[in-house]
């Protein structure tokens, strides 16, 4: 079903006589497999408004994100939050759509420094599971009156509705970027490395490090800075005599390409088995890498938000994550019947497991709405 | 404004529910004798007044766990309270309500600037997290104007801003993780020193809930390095309009400046004679102030300065020091001392779409004719946040309830032309009765489910954020 506007969303979902497995561009084929009918919202297309003066956009959830990105482009202005694109890393096709973004909440290296795309969401309009069109937020950027919905539904994988409209806060280009690179440091040097570049004045806007597993051998580690010209220049220098002293300077276009192949995982795409997603403390990072690479010393990783996001390749079929984890870690890259065997999200304790149940009953109250995708 | 009929039974029950909350507190934490509850009557919205059953001020999580054991099994309805800054009277009790303050929970739990987080006891005051790591180079970036007298748990319940979220955002974008207490006792933990959810968002619902879901007893927040400096420009123009196409102009130039103030005629007079900052007399003020070190500073400010020219301002004041910062800023941050000093004010806070602001200028100013009351306009540009503060004498017969119904008028044009009742000071009793403005039935009901996940018997908060009307059949 490809409804064509949010009243035919809503009558489809009234409809509904069993589940539906929901979907913007179906490009981020995550979680636990879902049977069902494909209820996509790739018809639900256009940016309804954008203001640039006021850095507010509003688009319907199937407007793809290519084209949301060509009109911010053209008065200099961008998504700040950097979302990735999945496809290489899945191999999946089709259209990304700025409503899988928000559902997904979908962010990139830029979320250590600005936050993520549920901190840019500003409002939604969904429908959801009894076929009711809701709205949640608004168009402006300091919004109190009421619930946050917004958050609850960002990240929300279409389990709790399905969002019809979605406004967002966007951000200016700046001038340009440049990126500092080491090579060869251990994880824990590199992670304590970007803790201090992350740490210091200098508004670093980027801090990852692929390991020797990830980079063909040897490891890398890069700590961006992005701005006007000269300030970008001055914060490069003050960083290459401190924490970065001794790294190579890369900037403008090259160091573009270091942050999209960051961004969409480059360097774990062709690696084979599942792909694995921990949020952790930075500090931790080093030490869940190296007790991974014990138990399978084939995995590879690439460390973002300076460690506190640490992508793992490891071989299919094995759980990676360890008992009492501080953090979350998710299943982004697994064969069919592994997402069936094993727990995709981050298993939650009773108490939140409970509360969660609760909201889905709440909004989808029949159970129809990508159900078990996140797991619960 | 309205507030619940007091529960008889609870009223009755009072020595044997005080003797109840003493055996699980230590001594001293129960507060019952009516001369001291009086203490806990109201909060920043000081027009509205009721004393509480009682006021208990737990010293630990668990001590928090017990006394809502307690008032769950008893039937009690909890107000929770942090400093009692609110201006929307998210703390305003009623007489059957137990107070619970997180005042005397105010430890810092675990500094950790490798991971730049701190985690505290919500009842410390927000200027003093950012006390505690100053001197090493950090500061924790949402700063409410009452900051010096705010808790962590009230900025949690509100999800608070302050005048440079422009750049940092909010608290919700500032707030990593939280150890709650639910409405039945039990001891939860969400998020931590780690980003974002792992399963729903529940940190994101949590925070503007305004008390109603859980009790918040202890913040892992984000904290940030200081930046090497910071400098504001003063420009005033002779209409709301062009200060307004400013503002619009800077934003889209993309230069992000920590934050943009404006303040109109009305109040640019108020702080002048209270302040005596030396502001010009000119219908629109804006005051810019941007980060970096001196060369990005300048180069910003010299970037501003020619968009500003551009547009002919009656001033253009760039501060040389820091004390012509400290002046540029003096007026603007005494402007609602100032507006005090004149007369009763309240203070509003609805947000709208910047490219809004003369039209919704022009109309306060009308409205303002209509009603004879006087409104000065002090308030954050840069994301539309307005404060207007309209001006009253509460010993005057009627002049509350027209200073309300002009308020009210205020907000619900905010809605209409696209923006909301509340940009941070939350809804609490003082918007409650306007929500219809903003969201449809079903959209009230859909937050109305999320209250009944969280506390099915609506004991936390429960006369406040929705009309009554909405929530009466839910309510004990």
């Amino acid at each position: 079903m490809t409804p064509n506007s949010e009243t035919e969303l809503a009558e489809a979902i009234t409809a509904a006589q069993g589940p539906l497995h929901v979907q913007g561009g179906g490009t981020r084929d995550i979680g636990a497999p879902v049977a069902g009918q494909v209820l996509s919202t790739a018809g639900l297309s256009g940016v309804t408004l954008y203001e640039p003066g006021a850095l507010t956009l509003v688009a319907k959830a199937g407007t793809p994100l290519t084209e949301i990105e060509a009109l911010l482009a053209a008065e200099g202005q961008r998504l700040p939050f950097e979302p990735m694109d999945h496809r290489p890393l899945l191999g999946t096709t089709g259209t990304p759509t700025i409503g899988g973004v928000v559902a997904a909440n979908v962010s990139g290296p830029r979320r250590i420094q600005v936050g993520a795309a549920r901190d840019f969401a500003l409002g939604v309009r969904f429908v959801d599971g009894t076929g009711q069109v809701l709205k949640n937020g608004g168009r402006v950027m300091k919004n109190v009156t009421g619930y946050d919905l917004v958050k609850l539904m960002a990240g929300s994988w279409g389990t709790l509705g399905v969002l019809s409209e979605v406004s967002l806060k966007v951000g200016a280009i700046p001038e340009t970027e440049a990126t500092l690179v080491a090579r060869g440091l251990e994880d824990d040097a590199a992670v304590a490395a970007l803790s201090a570049a992350l740490g210091s004045p200098f508004d670093v806007s980027g801090a990852a490090h692929l390991d020797a597993g990830a980079n063909g051998g040897q490891s890398e580690t890069r700590v961006r800075i992005e701005g006007l010209a000269g300030s970008v220049a001055y914060r490069a220098a003050r960083l290459g005599e401190g924490v970065c002293k001794g790294w190579e300077l890369v900037e403008a276009a090259t160091s573009a390409a270091l942050w999209l192949e960051v961004r969409d995982v480059g360097s774990l795409q062709t690696k084979p088995g599942n792909i694995w997603r921990f949020s952790l403390k930075p500090s931790d990072a080093p030490g869940m890498a190296e007790a991974i690479r014990r138990a399978h010393p084939e995995a590879a990783c690439v460390f973002d938000w300076g460690g506190g996001l640490l992508w793992v390749s490891g071989p299919e079929g094995a759980d990676l994550r360890p008992k009492g984890l501080k953090g979350h870690a998710t299943l982004v890259r697994a064969a069919r019947e592994t997402r069936e065997r094993l727990a995709v999200f981050q298993p939650e304790s009773t108490p939140i497991a409970a509360i969660t149940a609760g909201l889905r009953h709440k909004f989808d109250p029949r159970g129809i709405l990508n159900p078990g995708l996140m797991g619960g | 404004m309205q507030m619940p009929q007091p529960d008889a039974s609870i009223l009755a029950r009072k020595d044997r529910l005080v003797a109840q909350l003493q055996a699980i507190l230590p001594e001293g934490c129960v507060i019952y004798d009516e001369r001291e509850t009086k203490a806990y009557e109201c909060d920043a919205l000081s027009v509205y007044r009721c004393p509480p059953l009682c006021a208990v001020l737990p010293e630990t999580t668990e001590q928090v766990a017990a006394v809502m054991k307690l008032c769950h099994a008893e039937g009690v309805p909890v107000v929770p309270r942090g400093a009692g800054t609110s201006l929307a009277g998210g703390a305003l009790p009623t007489a059957d309500s137990v107070i619970l303050g997180v005042a005397r929970m105010n430890d810092v739990l675990d500094t950790d600037y490798p991971n730049r987080v701190i985690k505290v006891q919500t009842g410390r005051t927000n200027l003093s997290v950012t006390g505690a790591v100053e001197e090493d180079g950090f500061f924790y970036a949402p700063d409410p104007s009452s900051q010096l007298a705010c808790a962590i748990a009230g900025n949690i319940a509100m999800n608070s801003g302050g005048a440079h979220c422009l750049k940092y955002g909010v608290t919700t974008n500032n707030l990593m993780g939280v150890t709650m207490v639910m409405a039945d006792g039990e001891i939860v933990e969400i998020g931590g020193a780690h980003l974002d959810a792992g399963g729903l968002d529940l940190l994101g619902l949590i925070c503007g809930s305004e008390g109603q879901l859980g009790i918040v007893t202890e913040a892992t927040l984000r904290i940030l390095a200081k930046p090497e400096g910071a400098r504001p420009v003063l420009i005033g123009y002779d209409t709301n309009e062009i200060a307004g196409q400013c503002v619009s102009d800077i934003i889209k130039s993309g230069i992000l400046p920590v934050a943009i103030e404006f303040m109109d005629r009305p109040c640019i007079r108020a702080t002048e004679a209270f302040a005596g900052a030396g502001y010009p007399d000119c219908e629109a003020l804006l005051i810019i102030e941007v980060e970096g070190s001196e060369a990005e500073i300048q180069d910003q400010l010299d970037r501003i300065i020619t968009i500003a020219r551009r547009h002919n301002p009656v001033e253009l004041r760039e501060s040389g020091s820091e004390e012509e910062s400290a002046r540029i800023w003096l007026g603007r941050k005494s402007a609602f001392g100032a507006m005090g000093q004149i007369n009763d004010y309240m203070c509003l806070d609805g947000t709208i779409p910047v490219s809004e602001l003369p039209l919704v200028l022009r109309r306060i100013g009308e409205m303002s004719q209509e009603y004879g009351l006087d409104v000065g306009n002090v308030f954050h540009a840069g994301d539309g946040n307005m404060h207007p503060l309209i001006l009253f004498d509460a010993n005057k017969p009627g002049d509350l309830e027209k200073c309300e119904a002009f308020g009210a008028d205020i907000l619900k044009l905010c809605v209409e032309v696209g923006g909301c009742l509340t940009g941070e000071h939350g809804v609490g009793v003082e918007k409650r009765d306007l929500m219809g403005a903003q969201y449809t039935d079903a959209d009230l009901e859909v937050q109305l489910g999320v209250k009944d996940v969280f506390d099915p018997k609506w004991l936390l908060n429960p006369a406040k954020v929705f009309p009554l009307s909405t929530t009466e059949g839910r309510r004990a």
